[in-house]
């Protein structure tokens, strides 16, 4: 026992902010399943839902592939997006460069990132301007 | 499964195993079996959502019978506000609680009077400011279990202080023994409900031992009984003596405008709370101090046991909410709550959802879970007695169900054995009518 593990895989749809989260809520449902700890369900789910609307908003859309294991979750959240120039300012809270038109959906608070680093216990970005980022997050049990 | 008590229940015969109910549970604690919808009792929140939704009125809830000469000695009313709103406007609130003792009981106390001291401790604890926030009010006893099955991270965020119902009845029942001089055994508290979710919580309580009310009368119960004496009473005595603020509570939001902030959010109807809350555990709630969570539409108005349309109610809650507005305060609200409202007892989280206690086991039985989900027509149609073909799913892996209970999967294997045994009937021996070399 112990040793296997549940992959799981989501397409991200670009741009439409309607089903944005559908991936982060379907992982939180198949934790609570697992009878992992609330509170670690909780960090997880919100990591992952802010790599997800940023795949949404910043990204065109991509895919989240997830592993669970016994003893943790990976979550990995690729997009073909433009790229993150700065990181170091992309990691600062408040700081954002989504369009007027997200902002007044709501979004785009400048938090994405930052509540990731506070909500993942490893947070890994890959990022080239021009061709994509990819997050993978993290999260013990 | 000893420990569950539940008031919403099921009349066998009327129920016909249609799939209204199964689908509209927010916990999915319903499954048809044999013809019948059968309750699962750890998941049920006592919501009454599949009362309201039975076309056959098959589920019903379960409150205590009208007094008559009961045990008690001396016998008291506490209204819910939502009982001010099932009567025509000409009937004004004194009336309708002095009609209370014309059908038999020796005194009245307004629940809405209570409301009143529990909105002074909210106001308190809001200030001391050691909840985490948004703080999540306690009142209705759906919302409350809710939260023990659904979002255990919100625990620490319900308000920890007794219901209106509660401290109206310890109230009423000091007071009776102090100027009546009776024992407080002697006394007996009735509370009018316009919920099965109350009567749940007067039977199980989960905020103290013991609950102070001793019995349960639904408002359609009793309704008929006020009616017909109400014209006939002398109104002289006051009996109302409950703010606006407290009225209101009977409405979505009611609770939250006597807070005196707005930094609060009202919500009602279950599934709109759900999403509210998955916000909240979320993190994505800004600027709230204080949610007011309702399980039914309209809040306590839409309760259902009331007799009234939501609506109707609403403009009629309104009527007595701006009366009582108009009319001074009869006492201070410091008059008399020196009791105790804080919660003894707490309530744990019940992972409902969970597939096993053994987590490599819990894995096992996902990965099952999902393959037979993917298997699956995904209609979702509720003909195998489950509310979702997911739901189905995890009835199989948790060994409460099979797969040919899905009647497109038993379709299914009907024509492969069909297939089969043509193949077998083409293979007739050849003493029959076979060549054979």
């Amino acid at each position: 026992m112990g040793d296997n593990l549940i992959k799981l895989h989501y397409e991200i749809p670009s741009y439409d902010l309607t089903y944005a989260g559908e991936a982060s809520s379907s992982v939180k449902k198949v934790l609570v399943q697992l009878g992992i700890d609330p509170a670690r369900v909780k960090k997880a789910a919100i990591a992952m839902y802010e790599a997800e609307i940023n795949a949404v908003i910043h990204g065109n859309g991509g895919a989240a592939d997830v592993e669970i294991s016994s003893g943790r979750i990976t979550a990995c959240i690729s997009d073909k997006g433009p790229g993150i120039p700065n990181l170091e300012l992309a990691m600062k809270e408040g700081w954002s460069t989504a369009s007027d038109e997200i902002r007044e959906m709501g979004f785009g608070a400048g938090m994405g990132l930052p509540n990731m680093k506070r909500y993942a216990d490893k947070l890994d970005i890959d990022t080239e301007v021009g061709k994509g980022t990819r997050v993978t997050i993290t999260v013990d049990f | 499964m000893g420990d569950y008590f539940h008031s919403v229940r099921l009349d066998e015969e009327k129920c016909r195993g249609c799939t209204n109910c199964i689908k509209r549970c927010p916990t999915e604690a319903i499954r048809v079996r044999k013809g019948k919808a059968r309750i699962i009792n750890e998941r049920c929140i006592d919501c009454g959502e599949c009362i309201r939704i039975c076309p056959y009125h098959a589920k019903k809830a379960v409150t205590d019978e009208f007094p008559g000469f009961s045990a008690f000695k001396y016998k008291i009313a506490i209204p819910a506000p939502t009982l001010y709103s099932q009567f025509k406007p000409e009937y004004s609130r004194n009336r309708l609680l002095n009609t209370f003792r014309a059908i038999g009981f020796d005194d009245v106390f307004e629940v809405a009077r209570a409301a009143e001291f529990v909105s002074d401790a909210t106001r308190k604890l809001i200030s001391e400011g050691n909840y985490p926030k948004p703080m999540i009010s306690s009142a209705c006893p759906a919302v409350v279990r809710l939260i023990q099955v659904r979002f255990p991270n919100l625990i620490d965020h319900l308000v920890k202080l007794e219901s209106p119902m509660e401290v109206a009845a310890k109230i009423a029942k000091r007071r009776a023994a102090e100027e009546q001089r009776l024992d407080p055994s002697d006394i007996g508290v009735f509370f009018i409900t316009p919920c099965p979710a109350k009567a749940t919580s007067v039977k199980a309580p989960y905020e103290s031992k013991k609950s102070y009310v001793d019995s349960v009368i639904s408002i359609k119960d009793i309704y008929l009984r006020l009616l017909s004496k109400l014209e006939k009473r002398d109104s002289s005595e006051q009996l109302a003596k409950a703010g606006y603020e407290g009225i209101r509570w009977a409405n979505s939001g009611g609770e939250g405008l006597a807070l005196g902030t707005d930094r609060f959010l009202a919500v009602d109807g279950i599934h709109n709370v759900i999403t509210i809350l998955e916000e909240v555990e979320n993190d994505k709630i800004e600027g709230v101090d204080f949610i007011e969570a309702l399980s039914c539409t309209g809040g306590c108005l839409g309760g259902p046991l009331t007799v009234e349309n939501v609506y109707v109610a609403k403009t009629r809650l309104k009527k007595h909410v701006d009366e009582a507005k108009a009319a001074k305060k009869t006492e201070e609200l410091q008059e008399t709550y020196d009791e105790n409202i804080i919660w003894t007892e707490n309530i744990a989280y019940k992972p409902i959802m969970k597939l096993d206690d053994d987590i490599g086991v819990a894995m096992k039985k996902l990965e099952e879970l999902e393959k037979i989900n993917d298997e699956l027509p995904g209609l979702d149609c509720g003909a195998c007695g489950a509310p979702s073909c997911r739901a189905l799913a995890e009835d199989i892996v948790r060994g409460n169900a099979y797969e040919t209970d899905c009647i497109f999967k038993l379709r299914e294997k009907v024509r492969d054995l069909a297939a089969q045994m043509k193949e077998l009937e083409d293979m007739a021996p050849p003493v029959m009518n076979r060549d054979r070399k």
